[in-house]
């Protein structure tokens, strides 16, 4: 089969399907290509490239009338028009909301298959689009922040005195308010972040940041999304936002759940912002969480504050957000091509693939059967969830601490009765003990740090040692009595055994230990 | 050497200082055993810590050697030619098992190793007790103790050896109320030597011998094959009390050092396997795997889907970074040295290839490392639980081989299961999970591992060594990505 790779139609669109990468791994799934010409141009990848990658330049119209289309954004109506009947167009786009376009489709004999439906399960991570350019949206967020913000990130200490941190607050912590968060705390700024589902916390705490907590923060998601907010909820995440607003220099907001905006930032929260300071709106697509923001654009308030409302985020990194979408496509042509013939082939007993499937044969298939994140989670999450973290570590340091003092106890009665057994014992046997207890604790100290993968041949070699009772069978081999005589040869040949084969083992295990030449 | 120990004869002063020449000869030998044990805490100086064992061994022999001619009740030919017919016996026997022996055998070779010092110290106590004066309260106590740590030790390394090796089932034995036969059976110890210190005669001494074997008997019987690895250490303890045990009856400083240091060693090897096992060591003694809340756990169902070899070599010439993780498994199918290869193949492709070893895999502390060595896998890139466990989200590709429990998220996941809390290596995290395994049956806690069922993890059934061989080849003809 044929596929082909259209020039995007907006002009401002410039991530494309395929870069020369992709484009060679297609081909390695039995695919050909045909890349309309110019259609990398945008990304900066030029025809030239995609020839030598082993694709056909061919005009825009020969790429439509391909037997698979792969592009960016949904597809116009006029677009589909130019499809040949039977062929599949893969690309962002929202049924939901574009029931022409569905129809349209339909009625054409065009399987559409809608790459912003792939459902959130771990196997099909590898085709999540969103998660691929939510990624680089959150982290061109920050750059675009630290453009429009007067001032440094990172904190600095000179001879001319100090300056702070620039306070970056993240609200909504999915893929793009993650990758925003690392990428404004390795330019040094102090984060903190917020997100009404409380399970992601360990997320953004791994990333260095601080997790802002709150009332209004709900119970665990069941299929990885946000859930719309109680009252309660609202009114105290809305006090959480409006306090770390004010004390913020750089707002990052996020939310947005299932193409729409959360309200987050009130245009009151934004008149109490310092003058100076930035909001980067990722849900401007969507209408915007702020309610100042003008989507597409960048606006300074009356008191100096800068809301970016860009909706291109991605595309201003063309280069690498086409390389990550085009890899999303490649991985999910390998899910389609399971022979690696060129034939693409759908199999609607795959969760994944029916539900990205919007038409296919002449039938609508959208909206398709919801899916479940994972089995195991609605199961295991709220025995994670019940108890209140102080509460559990309040437990455990009461557990800590009875377990310290009942040693404590044990530790000391063992002393007050070897105190008293040493007390009444035989000066002769004194000295002995005292030797004993020394070596006990050089023992312990001696062997603590072993390294773990030292345990079998350390345990060769006490073995091998443990065999000095050879000592004492030797010392009886004198002896006058035969009996005693007899015993102690046995007792001297067993614990040779020990001693040789012990070593000989050891030896032989930690020669075989070896660091990489 | 004969003309001067007609002289040491002769004269006894100097016997005195042969006496003083001899502890100074031991308390070298202590000190090297103390840099052996300390010398084998390190990769780097391991071998140093080899050389320190043996040559300290050499030392208190050969002092030894000396001082039991010197005090030889018999003509010092006879002593001398018995000695040196121990010592053959021993280094033949010893030499040629150490040269036979498969590292997947090790565990029964240690266990094994350990029920020599126990009889040893048996028979050592005997004699002690035939030979000194029977007025000394204490040396008899010594004594008694001696022969009871020593029989415990034998039959309990004697049943550790079979299980290991297979020529008993590895179910624990669960007789009725075992905990009170143990009990039972200590009492009546300590019963036995009430009556031994009144009227110290060989019965109470033969009679406390074999109730103290048959204990050593029942308590290993008792555990099961998963909980191994926490026994052959706590035996590996247990033989060196029993040293200690001989030394202070002997009077012989010696053995006591010696005896404390394995004593401690091993105690601390024990207590290190518990903790990965999240397991009580009184519970582990007590044996039966968890008694208490057994087949509470939820029952755990789902679809699995397997994967072949194809696809799998496919995916891991694309792969960026793999982590294997070997378990018992790879070591009864003996397949360390394709899996070796596998990842020496794919390293040399560029892949960050890493093994991920838990504590308690395979049947011995350390027992996979000791294979993985053998099959020439650099240690560097074998890394404990702890060191990997953050890294696998970042993995591309994870292969079970042969590993179940150690493996299980419903340790974490699941409140009620028998393994719950027990730290597992989080493998789930990768992108992609492949798991070797023979069939769909259960590990060794008897606990069902939803891991097989998770959607990112793939089964790929068979002998785990015929598979990897076949995935080494498929590797070499996969395209590159």
């Amino acid at each position: 089969m044929r596929i082909g790779v259209p020039v995007e139609a907006a002009e401002n669109q410039r991530i494309v399907a395929a870069t020369p990468k992709t484009v060679s791994k297609l081909i390695k799934l039995g695919y050909e290509i045909s890349v309309a010409t110019g259609a990398g141009t945008r990304a900066s990848f030029l025809d030239g490239a995609y020839k030598e990658a082993g694709a056909q330049i061919v005009s825009d119209d020969e790429a439509w009338q391909c037997d698979v289309v792969i592009k960016m954004d949904e597809p116009s109506l006029a677009e589909i028009a130019k499809m040949r009947s039977g062929a599949t167009v893969i690309s962002r786009m929202v049924p939901d909301d574009n029931d022409e376009l569905v129809q349209k489709m339909n009625n054409h004999g065009v399987t559409g298959l809608c790459l912003d439906a792939v459902p959130r399960i771990s196997r099909a991570q590898s085709l999540d689009v969103l998660s691929s350019l939510s990624n680089i949206a959150g982290y061109r967020a920050v750059i675009e922040a630290a453009e429009a913000y007067g001032g440094m990130f990172g904190g600095q200490v000179t001879a001319a005195g100090k300056t702070d941190p620039a306070t970056v607050f993240v609200i909504g912590a999915g893929v793009a308010g993650l990758a925003a968060l690392g990428a404004a705390g390795s330019l040094g700024a102090q984060v903190r972040a917020f997100d009404v589902r409380p399970e992601v916390a360990e997320q953004i705490e791994s990333m260095g940041a601080t997790f802002v907590r709150s009332a209004g923060q709900q119970e665990v998601s069941e299929d990885g999304y946000a859930k719309p907010l109680t009252e309660e909820q609202l009114k105290a995440t809305a006090e959480t936002y409006a306090e770390e607003s004010a004390k913020a220099d750089i707002i990052i907001t996020t939310a947005l759940v299932r193409g729409k905006a959360v309200r987050t930032i009130t245009a009151q929260m934004v008149a109490n912002m310092k003058p100076g300071s930035v909001i980067v709106d990722l849900a401007a697509s969507g209408g915007g969480n702020c309610e100042l923001t003008v989507p597409g654009e960048k606006i300074v308030t009356e008191n100096g504050v800068t809301i970016v409302g860009f909706t291109d985020l991605p595309g201003r990194m063309p280069a690498q957000a086409s390389q990550l979408y085009g890899t999303n496509i490649v991985n999910l042509l390998q899910l389609l091509t399971p022979s690696k013939d060129g034939e693409l082939t759908l199999d609607f007993d795959d969760v994944v693939q029916r539900a990205i499937t919007v038409t296919h044969d002449g039938e609508v298939l959208w909206p398709p059967p919801p899916v479940q994140v994972s089995a195991a989670a609605p199961v295991a999450t709220p025995v994670v969830q019940a108890e209140d973290p102080a509460v559990v570590a309040a437990r455990e340091a009461a557990t800590a601490k009875r377990k310290e003092q009942r040693m404590l106890a044990w530790g000391g009665l063992a002393v007050i009765l070897v105190g008293l057994a040493i007390t009444f014992s035989p000066v002769a046997f004194l000295s002995y003990f005292t030797v004993f207890i020394l070596a006990v604790f050089v023992g312990f100290y001696v062997i603590t740090n072993v390294s773990h993968s030292l345990h079998t041949p350390l345990m060769a070699q006490t073995n091998a040692i443990s065999g000095i009772i050879l000592v004492g069978a030797i010392l009886q081999l004198g002896d006058s009595n035969p009996w005693v005589v007899g015993i102690a040869f046995v007792a001297a040949a067993v614990a040779s055994i020990n001693i040789f084969g012990g070593f000989l083992v050891a030896s032989r295990m930690i020669n075989m230990f070896r660091k990489e030449a | 050497m004969s003309s001067a120990l007609v002289l040491a004869h002769t004269s006894l002063v100097a016997v005195d200082r042969w006496h003083s020449l001899v502890q100074a000869a031991y308390v070298i030998a202590g000190v090297l055993f103390i840099l052996s044990l300390a010398g084998l805490s390190k990769q780097e100086s391991a071998r140093r810590g080899n050389l320190a064992g043996k040559a300290g061994m050499v030392i208190a022999l050969v002092a030894t050697v000396a001082l039991a001619l010197l005090e030889s009740e018999n003509a010092i030919a006879v002593t001398g030619s018995l000695i040196l017919g121990a010592l053959l016996i021993g280094a033949v026997i010893g030499t040629i098992a150490a040269r036979r022996i498969e590292m997947t055998q090790m565990p029964e070779m240690i266990a094994i190793l350990h029920s020599f010092v126990g009889i040893a110290a048996v028979l050592v106590g005997f004699n002690s007790y035939i030979t000194e004066p029977k007025d000394d309260a204490v040396h008899l106590i010594e004594v008694f103790l001696g022969i009871f740590i020593g029989a415990i030790t034998f039959t309990g390394s004697v049943i550790a050896y079979l299980k290991l090796s297979a020529k008993m089932k590895s179910k624990p034995l669960t007789i009725p109320g075992r905990n009170l036969w143990n009990l039972g059976a200590v009492a009546a110890c300590a019963g036995l030597m009430v009556w031994f210190l009144a009227s110290p005669n060989i019965w109470a001494l033969l009679a406390m011998t074999v109730v103290s074997l048959v204990i050593g008997l029942h308590l290993v019987a008792a555990i099961g094959g998963g909980d191994m690895p926490v026994v052959v250490s706590m035996l590996n303890s247990y033989s060196g009390w029993a040293a200690a045990a001989a030394g202070f009856m002997l009077s012989n400083n010696l053995l006591i050092i010696t005896g404390a240091l394995v004593g401690a060693s091993g105690a601390i090897l024990s207590y290190i396997m518990c903790k990965a096992m999240n397991r009580r060591f009184i519970s582990v003694i007590l044996g039966g795997f968890g008694d208490a809340p057994a087949a509470a756990g939820e029952e755990v169902t789902g679809e699995h889907r397997e994967i072949s070899v194809d696809e799998l070599a496919q995916s891991l010439a694309e792969a960026k970074s793999v982590i294997i993780t070997p378990g018992y498994g790879m070591a009864v199918a003996k397949a360390q040295y394709p899996v070796a290869e596998l990842a020496s193949k794919l390293r040399a492709r560029g892949v960050k290839v890493r093994f991920g070893v838990h504590p308690v895999a395979g049947r011995l502390p350390g027992h996979m490392n000791v294979l993985l060595a053998e099959a020439k896998v650099p240690y560097d890139i074998v890394e404990e639980m702890d060191e990997i466990n953050d890294d696998f989200s970042e993995t591309d590709v994870v292969l079970v081989i042969g590993a179940n429990d150690t493996v299980n998220p419903a340790a974490l996941e699941d409140p009620n299961s028998p393994i719950a809390g027990m730290p597992v290596l989080e493998v789930w995290n990768a992108t992609q999970v492949v798991v070797f395994k023979r069939s769909m049956a259960v590990g060794y806690a008897g606990v069902q591992n939803p891991l097989f069922f998770k959607d990112n993890t793939q089964m790929l059934f068979g002998d785990a060594k015929t598979r990897v061989e076949e995935l080494v080849h498929a590797v070499d003809s996969a395209l590159v990505g």
